[in-house]
């Protein structure tokens, strides 16, 4: 699966143009023109790729199609299918998703004194938490503030971040680092104990916390062992997704309706608080774009609280990460960490020439590598009849040292040479892949969801917090600041909770409403999977 | 495209020759629920054991990350039964002692090799096991930390050892006991804890777009 003749004739030319580059980045864009290649390039501004919503309380805005799709699908339920007053499961706190989000939740709200039921579609652990390589942000260096900090998250969003979910988190970033060590999660240090920090496109100074590059995978193995540390406390439901929320007569969210993915059996839980930590949305393919996301990253969660009521945010911005593997086919999508750039690798095209400073935030990097592949022709293509430009990861082990690559980017190395390609030697072909939602649910600083009683969200469901464009290393942050204050409040919430009867008419309306706005749609959503069979992809 | 021959668990498709493991489950039919995850490498989920054409020895490999060879054989194994130990980290004290109070197990290592031999992630498992019997849990826990806890080593052990919960069990203790304090992290805390930056955080929330824009543009980035 090595780089083809063709491929190796470019490569050639990224070699000899790299002494001339090194040290020498790409000069930054300037406000106006980074808009200009925005508004040209990124998929967010291609009007064939948006529809506006019909139905629900964010009805006349826009959002991608797919997107569009499953808001406005039929449930898996209609209420006369189940008898609600038979109630498998009672407790104080739901949590849906048992991703970094969901775990962070589970044990606050333990720690606060609710019992707790866990339920997730796959395994627990199972989620864009344990694939997040590069980093998470926090101002704690001396020359480094939560100010600081403050302002980076908010030019990376465009300054259109919701500035009270912008300051909790930040200013809880030091604290969830000294958090999550305390639960055993290996940061990278020096000796002395100083943590290891670099930059991550749009950051002003060196706050990029990393975990080798399984950072994410560090903290989730570790808030999961964490959890299952209390089994009389916090119950776990694996394959066990929730397709619809519950209400009570008196308008407030009661619990969800699960699905045991294996059985087909429905199992009703009546809960006082319910947290939605589904995560993202990658897998639906907008635009037809490959993703970095997990096999259950559909957007369940976005359903779930539409339908009751919740308004989503920015739900009509994307990020595409720059840097998705183009090539080997098999690898197609995956994510090349941004840590890679960070580390100081360029982006070059065809002919090795530098076309756009490697840390620029996520959305003008994108925008730039698809009009190097398509406009302006540079790009390289591959035998599948992609294109892609060069990541020129060799630059690495030039600036701090041989072994670096190594050292500092095992899975990336090990995840390339399964295909026969060696990232210490040869540049890596790069594409823009689908990657965080950055938009969703909108949420109070505690995590509790806009406008609707008794639920609460965290994570990559929810938005605000990064605006338009979230910077690398802000979304573990996010999921583990955000957890946290669901957890907690839910479980202080749920001590004065006092539930009615339990009722799926909210249902009823959903589909009274769809019918009513003239929506004859076959889908039916949650989608909980997305369908490959007999497909390549 | 060309089309191969592959045996999912015992039965035969023909699928494209250069899919990996999982995508040519998908396109054979498969919809999958068990034994599939990230789809990246990172997640453990998709632990599979196969056999080559006129090979009698088993190979393992994530079903994301292999790509398939004609005439192979594929099962999956997404669940293993492996035992936690129970424990809470903060009741532990990071020794030795700790290690074989929760898994006395770990003192019937054979050091056999076989699950070095059966770690997709290329760990030499044997050699952390050995170091676990030496109470040396720095060791343990740098040497295991690529562990996607997928399993096939548990899963292949004659002394039935749960090699993955050992490992992550290190790394905790490691974290949380052994690595070196970061001062400039508790001086950061105590400092939001004390209120130090509450007085900008509010000036800077009431800023408009435009001051906040400039003062953006105008920032001192670090070298």
């Amino acid at each position: 699966m090595s780089y083809t003749p063709e491929m190796r004739e470019s490569i050639k030319k990224v070699e000899a143009t790299r002494p001339a580059r090194l040290g020498k980045p790409f000069p930054r864009m300037a406000p106006e023109e980074k808009q200009e290649l925005l508004e040209r390039f990124h998929p967010d501004y291609r009007p064939e790729g948006f529809r506006e919503i019909r139905v629900g309380p964010n009805k006349g805005e826009k959002a991608m199609k797919e997107l569009v799709d499953i808001l406005e699908g039929r449930s898996h339920l209609t209420s006369d299918m189940l008898d609600l007053d038979r109630i498998d499961y009672d407790t104080d706190v739901l949590i849906i998703g048992g991703g970094g989000a969901g775990a962070s939740a589970a044990l606050l709200a333990r720690e606060n004194g609710a019992k707790v039921i866990l339920v997730t579609k796959l395994r627990f652990g199972d989620a864009n938490t344990m694939m997040a390589q590069g980093g998470i942000q926090a101002a704690d260096k001396p020359n480094d503030s939560p100010i600081i900090h403050y302002l980076d998250v908010m030019g990376g969003g465009g300054f259109a971040n919701d500035p009270d979910l912008v300051e909790a988190l930040v200013m809880d970033a030091p604290l969830v680092i000294q958090w999550l060590e305390s639960l055993g999660v290996m940061f990278d240090k020096e000796p002395d104990g100083t943590m290891f920090t670099i930059h991550g496109g749009g950051t002003s100074r060196k706050r990029m916390h990393s975990a080798g590059d399984y950072t994410g995978a560090s903290i989730m193995r570790a808030l999961r062992d964490e959890v299952l540390s209390y089994p009389e406390d916090i119950t776990i439901m694996e394959f066990a997704p929730a397709i619809e929320l519950l209400m009570d007569e008196k308008g407030q969210v009661a619990g969800a309706v699960l699905e045991n993915l294996e059985t087909g059996e429905h199992l009703v839980v009546r809960a006082k608080c319910t947290i939605i930590a589904t995560g993202d949305t990658g897998r639906l393919h907008y635009q037809g774009f490959a993703t970095t996301n997990h096999y259950g990253a559909t957007g369940d969660g976005l359903v779930l609280a539409y339908r009751v009521g919740a308004k989503l945010i920015h739900q009509d911005t994307y990020q595409f990460h720059p840097t998705g593997a183009a090539y080997p086919e098999q690898i197609v999508g995956q994510l090349v960490t941004a840590k890679v750039r960070g580390l100081g690798a360029q982006v070059v095209n065809a002919d090795g020439e530098q076309f756009v400073y490697h840390l620029e935030t996520r959305d003008a990097e994108a925008a730039a590598i698809i009009r190097e592949c398509t406009e302006r022709g540079k790009g390289v293509e591959t035998p599948s009849g992609m294109r892609g430009v060069w990541l020129d990861s060799p630059m690495i082990d030039i600036i701090h040292g041989p072994g670096t690559i190594e050292g500092r980017l095992p899975a990336m190395v090990r995840q390339f040479k399964r295909f026969g390609i060696d990232i210490t030697v040869d540049p890596i072909l790069v594409y823009p892949t689908a990657h965080y939602q950055n938009g969703g649910i909108a949420i109070e600083p505690d995590g509790s969801v806009k406008g609707v009683p008794n639920l609460y969200a965290a994570g990559a469901v929810t938005g605000g917090v990064h605006g338009r464009n979230r910077l690398m290393g802000n979304s573990l942050l996010e999921i583990t600041v955000f957890g946290r204050r669901a957890g907690r409040a839910a479980a202080l919430r749920a001590k004065e909770v006092r539930l009615g009867k339990l009722t799926l008419a909210h249902v009823d309306d959903w589909h009274r409403q769809l019918e009513e706005a003239g929506i004859g749609t076959n889908i039916v959503s949650p989608i909980l999977l997305p369908d490959y069979t007999r497909k390549v992809r | 495209m060309r089309m191969v021959d592959i045996y999912i668990m015992g039965k035969r498709y023909k699928v494209p020759a250069n899919l990996t493991i999982m995508k040519a489950m998908e396109y054979a039919g498969y919809k999958l629920i068990r034994g599939v995850g990230c789809r990246a490498g990172f997640c453990g989920a998709c632990a599979t054991v196969y056999r080559t054409k006129d090979d009698y020895r088993l190979k393992i490999g994530l079903a994301c990350q292999t790509v398939i060879e004609p005439g192979m054989y594929i099962a999956q194994i997404p669940f293993f039964p492996v035992k936690r130990a129970d424990y809470r980290l903060d009741e532990l004290e990071p020794t030795f002692e700790t290690l074989v109070k929760l898994y006395p197990e770990l003192l019937r290592c054979l050091g056999c090799g076989v699950c070095t031999k059966s770690c997709p992630q290329d760990l030499d498992v044997k050699d952390f096991m050995a170091d676990a019997m030496k109470g040396d849990i720095a060791a343990v826990a740098r040497k295991s930390f690529d562990c996607i806890m997928c399993g096939l080593c548990a899963a292949r052990c004659p002394a039935e050892e749960p090699q993955y919960r050992i490992a992550i069990l290190c790394q905790r203790l490691y974290a949380k006991y052994l690595a070196p304090k970061s001062k400039h992290l508790e001086e950061r805390i105590k400092e939001i804890l004390e209120g130090k930056f509450d007085a900008d955080m509010k000036r800077m929330k009431s800023l408009s777009v435009e001051e906040l824009r400039r003062m953006y543009a105008e920032r001192e980035i670090e070298e």
